[in-house]
């Protein structure tokens, strides 16, 4: 019997792991046009991961615009839709604020406008954290769907073993999937895709090519906004989350880029399955306070023993 | 001490000791206790900015974490009150221990990191440390109250009195922060913060020096941590572990100015009574409108005067006066001449044998597949001035790079004296006696000409008084003397070429590597700084030098040593070289020797 509640608990934790992981994936996607790509160091994401769920919350909420779409479909319409307005609300940050820190007006300064980044992003992070107080209030609140508390039962697998499928997170799984494909496809075969990476890799060369870098930056910052508002809809349907919320998931976020690799789309979605898993598989084992410390810990030692092949000394050159 | 810095102290302090009883003298005047709150809470914050600053500020290691230090100070102090009834004043200091470890633990693996990695990983720190503190059940710690033994628990009545506590804490950190920024401690840090690779070449341990501040600057964090639980009675993870809790630290000092002592100061006596008059106004209707007015505070800052408040007035204020830094110098004048006369003894003995002064020895290096140094093998006699040339990706640079310790060697051995060179540290290689400079010149594009040089001085373990004298007449021996207090961001490129040149001639070296020094100059320039290094060479110094203009090295060296694709194509006097028929061939190709 012992035997059969690990293997139920192993089972679900694969599951759990996929399905979230595949959400954290594409929130990491998210970052990884934005850090990884464009270099460009942003503390706010977990906050327009916030604005995300919140963008979605007011939608399709009971009395809004979009509640006629009801209780089942409306979450995850919400979710998309969070997507337009964040893009519009990223690429108007880069327009005014990032910018000014990051792109051509930083290349060969000192520390290719880090400092500037981290202070802006970090200013920005605290206005939308606290402006978001002000305005959503400090309440949890949640999006709702009947779906989040059904499950599929597959099984009993082996003595006894079942595993459970929520619903809400398997519906926001196949999203997260779908949304990851197609972006994907546009930055790999869409005129658009190549400008934005030319752009990344070498602003000044890009510039020379007749590339708009300025406008390419700006929409790949919206991009950025845009894929993690969505995980951050998609994820609304199964936690409650309040203004603050951002700052657990910006360390998961940079553990994924980091961990796939700098400058990959692909690696940074491996990134976040990885660290989903990682999460899911600490939650067998740790008591549920030291889970996000266990987090952090995993962000810690891949930043320490992968150091190198990211930036920083090995582009130096003497 | 370094240069001038002793009437600028005195300055400095009479300054900090008219603000403080200025200040104190106002607190007699508060009545209201809330605003008694607040003036306590300007100096504990700007504390903690000053501590903040001494790692960041000037060792320009951006820490989003500093909480981590201010939170085990709070936590010390009131679990060590509650559980061995300890008072606060055993358990601020108990709190300086504990922090001091943690600083260690900290940044034995987090100094491997940089730049916004380091950042990054700093901020993790005290979020770990706050989950743990919930997991522990800390969630909610009040500190007990003692009202009979008022005194020795560091518990008043009167509110002013903790106002008075904070202000003296302040003092004491500011003091440490000016004793800092005036010694070698400071200036080795504000290198380390401009250019970390020059800085370990000039013989700077960057790894030392940063671990010192983050130790510095913990400890000072851990005081204003346990203070402030001390004052506010109750701790709770987020209130002390919290990103708010860094936040305050980068925005004060950020707003009031980076690496300045006074900064913190200035930008907490702003924005703590303007944060929180908003909070108690409008706090319940706008709650969180301290975070939005701090975020607002440090992105203009960023966009308007990225160098904060005090820098930017200075430099208003500054740009009105004559430029003071060379009389500054001049002033040193007569220190110098004294101190030059047992400078000559200080210089390193010569030669122990007849050998070369250095020998390298089939060294090899490869990146990947590319075996960018290959078995090279060459010798250079005291005296002498080696000359290294080959055409692009010959492997010069990546020679030097392996004989000073930047990147590691695959095999080979490289002796100075018939000492090992290899395996050391790049500061390790300096202070055996090898200056190098820079193919992109490496400078401290902030500080005086005159401080870049004592850098050099610094590195190689002289004192204050030998340190400037020696810069001072490294300074002469190039012809820079007249340009001792301009900032170096404002030489010429032959200028800097120059300087560059008297910082690795500062740290009294035996054999100078010198990396294309004459790239980019026009053909007068070239003059100059040839004239430089044939003087040197009459006073003694053996040079290896890489260049690429040939005529410039027939005049100056006396042997060559000719790269390709990594391997010694000859060696020999120059004109032999010159006329070999294989380095022809790499320099300018096969067509070239089958048209002769």
């Amino acid at each position: 019997m012992d035997l059969g509640i690990l293997v139920e608990n192993v089972l679900n934790a694969v599951t759990a792991g996929v399905t979230i992981g595949c959400i954290y994936g594409l929130m990491c996607i998210g970052l990884g046009l934005i850090f990884g790509i464009m270099r460009i160091v942003n503390f706010a994401q977990g906050e327009l991961l916030m604005l995300g769920m919140f963008t979605s919350f007011y939608l399709v909420s009971e009395g809004r615009i979009l509640s006629f779409l009801g209780p089942y479909w409306g979450p995850f319409i919400g979710a998309m839709c969070a997507a337009p307005a964040l893009f519009a609300g990223g690429a108007l940050l880069h327009r005014f604020l990032i910018s000014r820190v990051s792109g051509l007006r930083t290349v060969g300064s000192l520390d290719e406008g880090h400092f500037g980044q981290l202070i802006v992003t970090l200013g920005i992070s605290l206005i939308l954290q606290n402006g978001g107080q002000i305005l959503f209030g400090s309440t949890p609140v949640a999006v709702r769907t009947p779906l989040s508390s059904q499950a599929f039962e597959v099984g009993p697998i082996y003595q006894g073993a079942t595993v459970f499928l929520n619903k809400a997170k398997l519906v926001a799984f196949f999203v997260a999937v779908l949304a990851a494909v197609v972006l994907y496809l546009v930055l790999e075969y869409t005129r658009l895709g190549k400008a934005l990476r030319a752009a990344a890799d070498n602003p000044t060369a890009a510039t020379y090519m007749g590339i708009d870098v300025d406008r390419a930056y700006r929409i790949a910052f919206g991009l950025g906004s845009g894929i993690t508002a969505v995980a951050g809809g998609l994820m609304a349907t199964y936690i409650s989350f309040g203004p603050f919320v951002g700052f657990d998931y910006v360390i998961i976020m940079y553990s994924g880029v980091v961990l796939g690799g700098m400058g990959s789309i692909f690696g940074a979605f491996w990134g976040g399955v990885t660290v989903g898993f990682v999460q899911q598989f600490s939650a067998l084992v740790l008591p549920p306070q030291l889970q996000n410390a266990a987090m952090f810990d995993v962000f810690l030692m891949i930043v320490l023993l992968r150091p190198q092949g990211l930036f920083g000394r090995s582009a130096e050159r003497a | 001490m370094r240069q001038g810095a002793g009437p600028h102290l005195r300055r400095s302090l009479t300054v900090l000791a008219a603000v403080s009883i200025i200040y104190l003298l106002a607190t007699l005047f508060v009545t209201n206790s809330y605003y008694q709150l607040i003036m306590t809470l300007v100096p504990v914050w700007a504390l903690f900015g000053v501590s903040w600053n001494i790692l960041s500020g000037y060792g320009g290691q951006l820490s989003f974490g500093h909480a981590s230090f201010f939170g085990i100070g709070a936590y010390t102090v009131t679990l060590a009150m509650v559980y061995w009834g300890l008072t606060p004043w055993v358990g601020i200091p108990l709190g300086m221990l504990l922090a001091a470890l943690a600083a260690v633990l900290i940044g034995i693996p987090t100094f491997r990191l940089r730049g916004h990695y380091f950042a990054l990983s700093m901020l993790a720190y005290p979020l770990a440390i706050l989950y743990v503190m919930q997991y522990l059940g800390f969630q909610e710690v009040s500190i007990p109250m003692h009202r009979e033994h008022g005194l020795a628990y560091m518990e008043f009545a009167e509110p002013r009195i903790y106002t008075l506590i904070a202000v003296l804490l302040l003092i004491g950190g500011v003091v440490v922060s000016m004793v800092i920024e005036n010694s070698r401690f400071g200036l080795a840090l504000l290198a380390i913060r401009q250019n970390e690779l020059a800085a370990e070449a000039a013989g700077i341990n960057a790894r030392r020096w940063k671990m010192l501040s983050l130790v510095v600057s913990g400890m000072l964090g851990a005081v204003v941590g346990g203070f402030y639980a001390r004052v506010l009675l109750v701790v709770t993870p987020e209130s002390v572990f919290g990103m708010l809790v860094s936040a305050q630290a980068v925005v004060v000092t950020l707003f009031g100015g980076v690496a300045s002592v006074w900064g913190p100061v200035i930008g907490a006596a702003i924005l703590v009574p303007l944060a929180e008059t908003l909070q108690a106004e409008l706090g319940t209707y706008l709650p969180g409108i301290q975070g939005v007015v701090y975020g607002i505070a440090i992105i203009a800052v960023m966009l308007l005067s990225p160098d904060g408040l005090f820098w930017t007035v200075r430099d208003r204020l500054l740009r009105r006066e004559t430029p003071h830094g060379v009389s500054e110098v001049t002033g040193l004048m007569p220190d110098a001449g004294s101190g030059g006369q047992p400078l000559a003894a200080a210089t390193r003995p010569a030669s122990r044998g007849s050998g070369p002064l250095l020998q390298v020895e089939r060294l090899s290096r490869s990146f990947g597949g590319l075996r960018a140094v290959s078995e090279v093998s060459f010798e250079i006699t005291e005296g002498e001035i080696l000359g290294i040339i080959g055409p692009n990706g010959a492997g010069k640079t990546t020679l030097f790079n392996v004989l000073n310790g930047v990147l590691a060697a695959d095999q080979g051995s490289a002796r100075l004296d018939g000492r090992p060179m290899l395996g050391k540290k790049t500061y390790g290689v300096c202070r055996m006696g090898v200056g190098r400079t820079f193919q992109v010149v490496r400078s401290f594009p902030r500080l005086p000409v005159l401080d870049n040089v004592i850098v050099g001085a610094y590195g190689a373990g002289m004192s204050d008084r030998d340190a400037i004298a020696r810069a001072i007449r490294a300074l002469e021996q190039v012809g820079l003397r007249g340009r001792a207090g301009v900032a170096a961001g404002q030489l010429t490129n032959k200028q800097l070429r120059l300087m560059e040149l008297a910082r690795a001639l500062a740290g009294n070296p035996r054999l100078l590597l010198l990396d294309e020094t004459l790239a980019g100059l026009g053909r007068e320039e070239c003059d100059e700084v040839l004239a430089v290094l044939a003087q040197l060479r009459a006073q003694g110094m053996t040079i290896c030098i890489i260049e690429h203009t040939m005529h410039a090295m027939m005049r100056l060296a006396d042997r060559f040593v000719v790269l390709d694709h990594g391997r010694v194509l000859a060696t020999g006097l120059p004109r032999a070289v010159v006329e070999d028929a294989s380095v022809i061939e790499a320099y300018l190709g096969k067509k070239w020797l089958t048209r002769r």
